[in-house]
């Protein structure tokens, strides 16, 4: 997580700061300015990270894939690093206002599975927690069990958004109604109101999106991206900062484009290859003995007082 | 009508009785597909009217088979060595996909 990143086509007066620190092996933070990206060295980040931290008006943690219910290598017992990771998030010296599940909480939408995740989540010390689905929320029903436990309410597709100290956060869902041969997708009905929904704001918003499979086509063969995605960004672009946080694909990956950085959050129970790397995705099952919790973990999200700044912290269980 | 008019619709009267002959339980255990890295091994698989096509799943990841077009019955979510059969009566060609995974994509040929 030490890549220099820069985006030439951005102007420089955009290109202030994304600053990425690899905590002795335990995650990555990153303090991003204006959505442009920058990587400092490690003894500077951690400074650097105390600061902002500091200065930090609020902030959110994102949990991501949890796949309650599934049993097997290299994690035979998801429910405990779920947990592990809730009591990280709890140690935390600033409470989160609240937690976003960029979805899979389940491996098979099963009732038993909804009720674990329900429970161990009411642990966490947070104002509020969200849960959008992943594919595997919504097995079978199209996420009618899913929306009716965890969908907070929200009626129509479950596409929501919301304010928070100046922040515009956007829920969107882009498991549902997935087409042969296809990726992840959105829908015209959802664009429509997406249109609608960013339409009053004005462009120096900072906009926060969940989602769950990743926003651009990080690995098309593996069905890593969605297909109508490019129809949202088109939307997005006008602002200043746009953050697109997602899951799916169990492993952090992020990119720069333009005004939009996308990253792409870790499992809390396992990893999956890197993309390409191999016959196909799911659990990786070389992870060494003793080593499974480097690769999983929740990121810290913190808004920066006076402006448009989100600093990301990917924090690893171990 | 013709001599060979009459033929061809003494054969299509026939014909039908012929496949009925043949025995379904054995017929039903032939045909198979292995979900396997995420796609469908073999990806078009060509049987008879009347046949039954087992899928099994070998991936340590859930998958879902589902008919393109609502042409047959979805399987529900297939948990690593789950099963799921579907029965072919009518010839005719069946896309269908893995609803969580929509790159994956397959086709019964039914003759």
């Amino acid at each position: 997580m030490s890549d220099q990143d820069h985006d030439d086509t951005v102007a420089p007066a955009r290109r202030e700061f994304l600053e990425c620190m690899a905590w002795a092996g335990a995650g990555a933070l990153w303090l991003m300015k204006g959505g442009v990206a920058n990587a400092i060295t490690l003894p500077a980040g951690a400074k650097g990270g105390a600061a902002e931290a500091k200065d930090a008006t609020f902030s959110f943690v994102q949990i991501s894939d949890s796949h309650i219910g599934f049993h097997k290598a290299p994690n035979p017992d998801p429910v405990a690093s779920l947990r592990e990771t809730i009591a990280h998030i709890n140690a935390q010296r600033q409470r989160p206002d609240f937690i976003v599940h960029t979805g899979d909480l389940t491996h098979l939408s099963r009732p038993e599975q909804f009720d674990t995740v329900a429970e161990l989540l009411k642990e966490a010390k947070t104002g509020q927690v969200f849960f959008i689905p992943g594919e595997h929320d919504v097995i079978g029903d199209n996420g009618k069990a899913f929306f009716a436990r965890f969908g907070g309410g929200v009626s129509g597709g479950g596409w929501h958004s919301f304010d928070h100290h100046g922040v515009h956060f956007v829920a969107l869902i882009n498991v549902l109604n997935l087409q042969a041969g296809g990726l992840g997708f959105l829908g015209s009905e959802q664009l429509a109101w997406l249109r609608q929904d960013l339409a009053g704001l004005s462009a120096s918003t900072p906009i926060v999106v969940f989602a769950h499979m990743p926003m651009w086509s990080l690995y098309p063969a593996w069905g890593w991206g969605t297909q109508d995605s490019a129809q949202a960004l088109t939307l997005l672009r006008r602002f200043g900062s746009v953050t697109v946080l997602n899951g799916h694909i169990h492993q952090i990956q992020r990119k720069v484009e333009g005004q939009v950085t996308f990253y792409t959050a870790r499992s809390t129970a396992y990893p999956q290859p890197a993309p390409g790397v191999g016959p196909a995705p799911g659990p990786l099952q070389s992870v060494p003995p003793g080593q499974l919790h480097r690769y999983l973990g929740s990121r810290d999200v913190r808004h920066v007082r006076g402006g448009e700044a989100i600093a990301v912290t990917d924090v690893a269980l171990g | 009508m013709t001599l060979r008019s009459l033929l061809f619709f003494a054969l299509a009267l026939t014909s039908p009785v012929l496949m009925s002959a043949a025995p379904p339980a054995h017929v039903a255990s032939a045909y198979h597909v292995d979900i396997r890295n995420f796609h469908f091994l073999p990806a078009r698989l060509t049987v008879p009217a009347g046949a039954q096509v087992t899928w099994t799943n070998r991936d340590e990841e859930p998958h879902i088979v589902v008919s393109a077009g609502g042409q047959f019955p979805s399987s529900p979510g297939l948990d690593t060595g789950d099963s799921y059969h579907a029965t072919f009566s009518k010839p005719g060609t069946y896309a269908y996909f893995c609803s969580i995974h929509p790159q994956m994509v397959g086709t019964i040929v039914v003759q």
